[in-house]
């Protein structure tokens, strides 16, 4: 067997990653990698390329028009560009966006919609499955008698948590969460956060946040990126320490700018 | 109370008579419309009746009912929209889903747009050079759909892109996020969400392919023709038919000494079906704006 | 440190074993010919896309070559353009002049505008700055059903109600004529300006609206100095469609202007318009004659026109999406 996922070293790996939005360039060439089983948090202020950066790594970014990328990411040591099956590799990457989104199907047929898209069509396959995925995403008790509603009707916290119910479905080796906690309420984003707690154990968590207390809290390291640039990567002792290495990385943690 | 000085009190006055000028312009459309149905079906009232639907014309066309034309319009309206319906929507579905903001689609918009344009006696010629002549279909139902088809096709394309387009993006990243291909998107999330208002758009074209004239005038539609009443399959797709619209024109200006009511009865039932489709398309609208789904 | 390697290596195996539903579905049911049918599929979706164009083409291509024998043999462009002679069947000396069928379309256009632009644009001021929800509903459910009314239905009002009652309003001896015509395209340009215009002034940011607002203008001043003006390209395309469905429409003023080709002096002359010149002759050219191509070219002209009008609009639409 090949050097895997479960061997220690880097899960993800970007190197010299460039972006343009037509003219303009918002990613200037930024390099860090992720390890397996950490939470890996992304910081900063709004506009600095932290929901490109994550849409680069599973080439979503290339359903916007005119975006070109450069430079390398690599996911357990393979270029996401030359892989072998884009949707493959997105099934690998699960992806939670800000604003939570319940599909117009019901919540069984949400959950269920990645591994069909996959081909999975026995039915003691996939209730098992989506029966796993809404545990782990605490939601299972709130919606396991109506599983046949609309999602869309769900609440916002409720429907944050189907949507990582779903990105859970296709049983993927890192979780990335785009400042998931933007649309709900406090309570359920601390609940949201005991389940990533748990999560961490079998994948790896990219987690891009606004609130520096939330990476924190949850991250093994932090990622400080500004205007497309690195401003600081290193563990969260560090970064939340007195003493970062950059004083902006200071400012911004103590809430100075941003 | 505040006492009124001039100028607010002057303010007001334009402000009640600018409504009432507009509001006259807006009830100078609803007049007419309201009027003209009502002189239609009064003139027409002698003549209606479930017969006068059901029976051939007969007589030199003076007498009878219009069976063959009401027929004839069903085939070309059924046939048109089974060719236009399947190709519009898939024309939206690629310049909403599949194309990219380029040089090609706009040209691609632009043809749209000018397709839409085109005079129905330009379409007629079309049809009559490139079905019935060119590709040897003679004058027929078929020829006759397929210029009906074209003629309809650009707002097919126009009204399924706006239903598409009401599909929020999120959903289709969600989708594309977890692994779905464009394809699976569309087949699973953007369709079942629009189909609705495609269907809209669809039934509204009946009510524009059953007025029609001048593309079928040159086309497929004849003066008359006789058919067994009562059978649904009378027509051959080779066969000429006749059509609600060609047959009201034929009678106001062709046939002499038709009894009076005879035009107008002819013209409340092809009214009646135009307005019909429209009805239903608008309901149909107005029912699927109340359960929308997100 | 022992006991989260131990944890580790047991959640690894744990997900090797669940990541194989999926990756089972994927490798066993999602087989070759449902790719194989998606990208056939995706093909066919490109296709379909790309009709519009040809049809387009199609269209200009097919009725030129019906067309063609008589502009490469026998036209004489000046004599067709700007000769009012239109005797296609004359037995001793057939000419082909197309001004008074052109003069007939622009009259018959302009006066309908005249009616139709100040109805139309006024409409879609009430719909959508002096309207109640519920009542713009019904005016737009109205203005929609006042659209769906067939062109020859429109014909047969011409003919059966507008005829006498010109006749009698107007002391004139034929109601058939330029009015008539004009009448009821305005009638039927009407509701495409009134949808087209609404979105336009829909278009205006609500700001534009409150801030004249709170500098005490009334809504008339609002209409007059602030809406007209910020949504003027988007009037200007509503009517430049209007006059497309006008210079196009057939069966109405094949049926309710008389007929007669005439320059005409008022607008109670009858006239000729060039579509209904093809509806009324087509039939009876014989196929492949001078005249039957003549027609096609007549075909030709009006394509361009529309395109012209159809063409600016459109740029006209997209200018204001840039701004």
């Amino acid at each position: 067997m090949v050097m895997t996922a479960d061997s220690p070293g880097k899960k993800i790996e970007v190197d010299g990653l460039r972006l343009r939005y037509g003219a303009k360039e918002v990613i200037h060439g930024i390099s860090f990698h992720v390890e397996p089983h950490e939470i890996f948090a992304i910081i900063g202020p709004a506009q600095s390329g932290k929901t490109s950066l994550l849409r680069c790594i599973n080439r979503t970014i290339e359903f916007t028009a005119g975006t070109r990328v450069g430079g390398k990411v690599l996911v357990d040591g393979e270029d996401v560009q030359q892989v072998k099956s884009v949707y493959e590799l997105r099934r690998r990457i699960g992806m939670v966006a800000p604003l939570p989104v319940g599909l117009p199907l019901s919540i069984y047929d949400n959950v269920a919609f990645a591994p069909r898209a996959a081909g999975v069509r026995g039915k003691d396959d996939l209730d098992g499955l989506i029966e796993r995925c809404l545990r782990q995403a605490a939601l299972w008790d709130e919606v396991k008698d109506r599983l046949d509603s609309l999602g869309t009707k769900l609440s916002g916290g409720q429907q944050q948590r189907l949507t990582i119910a779903r990105a859970l479905s296709h049983q993927p080796e890192v979780l990335c969460l785009d400042e998931f906690s933007i649309a709900i309420d406090p309570v359920t984003t601390m609940r949201i956060e005991d389940v990533l707690k748990e999560l961490k154990n079998e994948m790896t968590i990219i987690l891009v946040t606004n609130l520096v207390q939330q990476a924190r809290r949850l991250a093994s390291r932090t990622m400080f990126l500004w205007n497309g640039n690195i401003v600081e990567v290193d563990r969260n002792e560090v970064i939340f320490s007195d003493a970062p290495a950059s004083k902006h990385t200071l400012d911004y943690v103590n809430g100075i700018f941003g | 109370m505040f006492t009124q000085t001039p100028l607010v009190r002057r303010k007001q006055r334009n402000e009640i008579i600018a409504k009432w000028i507009f509001g006259a312009m807006a009830v100078a459309m609803v007049v007419p419309l309201l009027l003209i149905i009502f002189h239609l079906v009064s003139r027409a009232w002698p003549l209606l009746s479930w017969d006068f639907l059901v029976t051939n014309p007969v007589g030199g066309m003076r007498r009878g009912g219009v069976w063959s034309a009401f027929l004839g319009t069903i085939y070309l309206v059924v046939m048109s929209l089974c060719i236009s319906a399947p190709i519009g929507v898939l024309a939206a579905v690629y310049l909403n889903e599949y194309a990219r903001d380029s040089w090609f689609t706009r040209i691609i918009n632009l043809a749209v747009v000018n397709l839409a344009g085109v005079p129905s006696i330009v379409h007629a010629l079309f049809g009559l050079g490139a079905f019935v002549i060119f590709a040897g279909m003679g004058r027929s139902i078929l020829a006759a759909s397929l210029t009906l088809a074209i003629m309809t096709l650009p707002v097919i394309i126009a009204s399924t892109k706006e239903s598409l387009a009401a599909v929020p993006v999120s959903f289709r990243e969600a989708c594309w996020n977890v692994g779905a291909s464009r394809w699976q998107t569309i087949r699973r999330i953007v369709l079942p969400n629009s189909i609705s208002g495609i269907l809209t758009g669809v039934i509204l074209q009946v009510s524009r392919t059953a007025g029609e004239t001048a593309p079928i005038m040159f086309t497929g539609a004849v003066f008359f023709k006789k058919i067994p009443e009562g059978d649904l399959f009378a027509y051959n797709l080779r066969d000429q038919c006749m059509a609600l619209s060609m047959h009201l024109y034929t009678v106001t200006t062709q046939v002499t000494n038709a009894p009076e009511a005879l035009p107008y009865a002819i013209a409340v039932i092809l009214l009646a079906t135009v307005l019909f489709a429209n009805a239903l398309s608008i309901s149909l609208r107005v029912y699927l704006r109340s359960r929308k789904k997100w | 440190m022992g006991d989260g390697a131990i944890d580790l290596a047991a959640a690894a195996a744990e997900r090797r074993q669940r990541a194989s539903v999926v990756a089972r579905g994927a490798a066993s049911r999602r087989r070759r010919w449902e790719l194989v049918g998606e990208s056939a599929l995706e093909w066919l979706i490109r296709l379909c896309g790309v009709s519009a164009i040809v049809f387009v083409f199609g269209i200009f291509f097919f009725v030129l070559r019906e067309g063609a024998g008589f502009l490469f043999h026998g036209l004489n462009l000046r004599q067709f353009l700007f000769s009012t002679e239109w005797y296609p069947t004359s037995q001793s000396n057939v000419r082909y002049g197309v001004l008074a069928l052109i003069v007939g379309t622009f009259s018959v256009t302009t006066l309908a505008m005249l009616i139709a632009v100040p109805f139309g644009l006024g409409a879609a001021v009430f719909v959508s700055e002096f309207c109640s929800r519920r009542m713009r509903e019904g005016l737009k459910i109205v203005i929609e059903l006042l659209a769906a009314i067939p062109s020859v239905v429109w014909g047969f009002i011409g003919l059966g109600v507008l005829n006498p009652l010109i006749q009698k309003v107007f002391r004139v001896p034929v109601g058939l004529n330029v009015l008539n015509g004009a009448l009821l395209l305005a009638l039927m340009s009407v509701p495409i300006m009134v949808s087209i215009g609404e979105d336009a002034l829909k278009a205006v940011p609500d700001s534009y609206r409150e801030a004249a607002l709170a500098l005490g203008a009334t809504r008339w001043q609002i209409v007059y100095r602030v809406l007209l003006p910020a949504a003027k390209n988007g009037l200007l395309a509503a009517v430049l469609l209007g006059v497309g469905r006008a210079v196009g429409e057939t069966m109405a003023v094949l049926m309710a202007t008389g007929h007669a080709v005439n320059i005409p002096h008022s607008p109670f002359d009858p006239v000729r318009t060039l579509t209904a010149t093809i509806a009324a002759e087509l039939g009876e050219a014989a196929a492949g004659s001078q005249h039957y191509q003549v027609l096609f070219i007549i075909g030709i002209l009006l394509f361009s026109i529309t395109f012209v009008v159809n063409f600016t609009a459109d740029l006209v639409v997209k200018g204001i999406r840039k701004r």
